[in-house]
């Protein structure tokens, strides 16, 4: 028993309790997180469900239906609890945003790649990360100040609508998409390029042939990614959009988004009564959009590892 | 109402032992300026109204200056959250555009009401439309969308914006009752904060939309109503309708620091000195009194 060598071998030494102490510290972040993201879900989920069992909503009709004004009854006595607006409207301003924004995140991330010298690449770097420091209260104070203005006088209407909402946005979302996207390209095997130069094909054929096709499925997460942030601003669209709760008639027309309608309500109404559970249903909704894009996020980049 | 709250101050005044001196019931608030000046402690969570927001921070400020021992915590999340809030303990003070007894979900009977000061508030429209006064009847059809066009009321050939406040805000509310006699309003654009609604104003041609008084700048056009013009001394005499109460809500009745600091706030240094600086109307000004169902009477 007093073999100091056996004693040694067989007792646990400094390291492997440090080992142990950093896998429970890791064990116990990792605990933590899920509680905080699990009770997040319980907390929104119970408190927007609340509409349909004790309000008694048609949750079809909450989705489907066109008129919103949760304080008021209609001739029925039923609370009005369309949020089809708000849906259109955050659907129509972030999908438009992405469609600006790809182009111009492709192109910039091609650029930043493919063309530019290190100096160029290492400039646009850092103008990208300023872009996603900038606070969205100020996108907001822009797109009020100069983008309503120029929608207004170049397209008509009162200048707040989807349209402005999508122009503040694409410049939010543009970051995003553009620095996964140089990631994606980054990604690409160099023997890809190289063996498709080798072959004889010019700088412009290797991009589109190969680079492009090989980071298709990195292209497309960074736009959902971009999707995700859009449907999930709120302060600047606030801002420009209008807020009216009433189905976009186009582009120009005033509309709302789920989360600026949350925004405006949340602290005018009172816990449990209508309003505020009806305002929860609309946050359930923007947490089952994100949960979506995520899933679709994977799937894409499943099916990415196959290719 | 009012005269209710008043005594029920006075009663909690004389009894609370950090006030030095006895109080006639018409001035409570030279008594309370001298209750700020003894040790009182503890910690004050206020939170609500946005409105009321900066007139409660700066006193808060100066409170605590003269307390270094009270801790005074003051937060915004609109009329709502600070009556929730308040009705379940959560915090000490919840602020209120509105009364109690009108939001839906709150207990007024729970809640003892300090109202603090009066805002007035105006119709405000953007210079281009060449309108500054109008009748109540057409500022009720402006807004439930029966007149669309600004030469209808005498202003230029000009589409009408209308840009509201949320349902459930304390601005709309007081305005919709001021104004609206029963009608809905026309569903239109909606913003919740005055510098924004002040600001779309200014740059939106044809736009109409109401603003507190401390909001109206040189950059929009403020309307008379029926003649009226909206100032702080048509506001005392109820000659401009469209004001409201800034209530700063306990549940029950406030604890000693609460106490003074509500003291604090109906003193005439805060009343005299900021509540006039921030474009409030001192609550002692005010010749008329409104109930919770805006009901005015003389006071």
């Amino acid at each position: 028993m007093d073999d100091p060598i056996k004693n040694k071998i067989q007792s646990t030494s400094k390291e492997t309790r440090q080992d142990i102490l950093g896998r429970f510290l890791t064990y116990l972040c990792i605990a933590f997180i899920m509680i905080v993201v699990l009770s997040i879900f319980v907390f929104v989920a119970s408190k927007g469900i609340a509409t349909f069992t004790v309000n008694k909503a048609n949750f079809w009709e909450f989705l489907t239906g066109k008129n919103w004004n949760p304080t008021a009854t209609d001739a029925s006595g039923k609370p009005m609890l369309g949020a089809l607006p708000m849906i259109t409207g955050s659907f129509g301003v972030t999908i438009l945003a992405v469609i600006f924004a790809t182009p111009f995140a492709i192109g910039t991330a091609l650029y930043m790649t493919e063309v530019a010298s290190k100096r160029g690449e290492k400039i646009l770097q850092s103008v990208v990360e300023l872009l996603v420091g900038i606070p969205s209260v100020v996108y907001g104070f822009i797109g009020l100040s100069v983008v309503v203005p120029l929608v207004r006088n170049h397209f008509g209407g009162s200048g707040y609508g989807i349209l402005s909402g999508s122009i503040v946005l694409f410049v939010m979302v543009l970051p995003t998409v553009t620095s996964m996207t140089v990631d994606s390209l980054r990604a690409v095997p160099r023997y890809y390029k190289e063996a498709s130069l080798a072959l004889g094909a010019t700088k412009w054929q290797t991009i589109y042939k190969v680079l492009l096709r090989s980071a298709t499925s990195g292209i497309l997460t960074a736009i959902i990614f971009g999707m995700a942030r859009a449907f999930g601003e709120a302060l600047a669209v606030q801002m420009v959009i209008g807020n009216a709760a009433l189905m976009p008639k186009g582009l120009l027309s005033s509309a709302s988004t789920l989360t600026s309608v949350l925004t405006m309500g949340i602290g005018n109404t009172v816990m449990g009564t209508v309003g505020n559970n009806a305002l929860w249903s609309l946050a359930l909704i923007l947490l089952l959009m994100s949960l979506i894009f995520n899933i679709v996020v994977r799937l894409i980049g499943r099916k990415g590892r196959l290719d | 109402m009012k005269n209710l709250t008043k005594i029920a101050t006075v009663i909690i005044a004389s009894t609370a032992l950090l006030v030095g001196c006895g109080n006639s019931n018409s001035n409570s608030s030279s008594s309370s300026s001298s209750a700020s000046s003894k040790t009182v402690s503890g910690k004050i969570t206020i939170v609500g109204s946005t409105a009321l927001q900066p007139l409660v921070e700066k006193a808060a400020e100066n409170f605590q200056a003269d307390n270094s021992k009270v801790n005074i915590t003051v937060q915004g999340g609109g009329s709502g959250t600070g009556l929730s809030q308040v009705q379940s303990g959560a915090v000490t003070i919840g602020n209120s555009d509105i009364f109690a007894e009108k939001q839906s979900g709150i207990k007024a009977e729970d809640l003892v009401d300090h109202q603090v000061a009066v805002v007035g508030m105006t119709p405000v429209v953007n210079k281009d439309a060449g309108v500054k006064n109008v009748t109540m009847s057409q500022l009720r059809d402006i807004f439930t969308g029966k007149v669309t066009n600004w030469n209808q009321v005498g202003g230029k050939d000009e589409k009408i914006v209308l840009i509201n406040r949320p349902s459930g805000s304390g601005t709309r509310a007081t305005f919709e009752s001021a104004v609206m006699n029963g009608q809905t309003a026309a569903k239109s654009q909606e913003q919740d904060s005055n510098g924004t609604v002040q600001k779309m104003i200014a740059q939106t041609p044809g736009s109409i939309s109401y603003l507190a008084f401390s909001y109206v700048k040189s950059d929009v056009q403020a309307l008379s109503i029926d003649g009226v013009a909206p100032t702080d001394a048509n506001v005392t005499t109820n000659k401009w309708k469209i004001w409201s109460y800034e209530h700063m809500y306990t549940k029950g009745k406030p604890d000693t620091a609460a106490k003074s600091f509500l003291d604090y706030m109906k003193s005439s240094k805060v009343q005299k000195g900021l509540v006039k600086d921030l474009g409030y109307i001192s609550i002692s000004n005010m010749k008329v009194q409104k109930d919770s169902d805006g009901k005015v009477t003389d006071k």
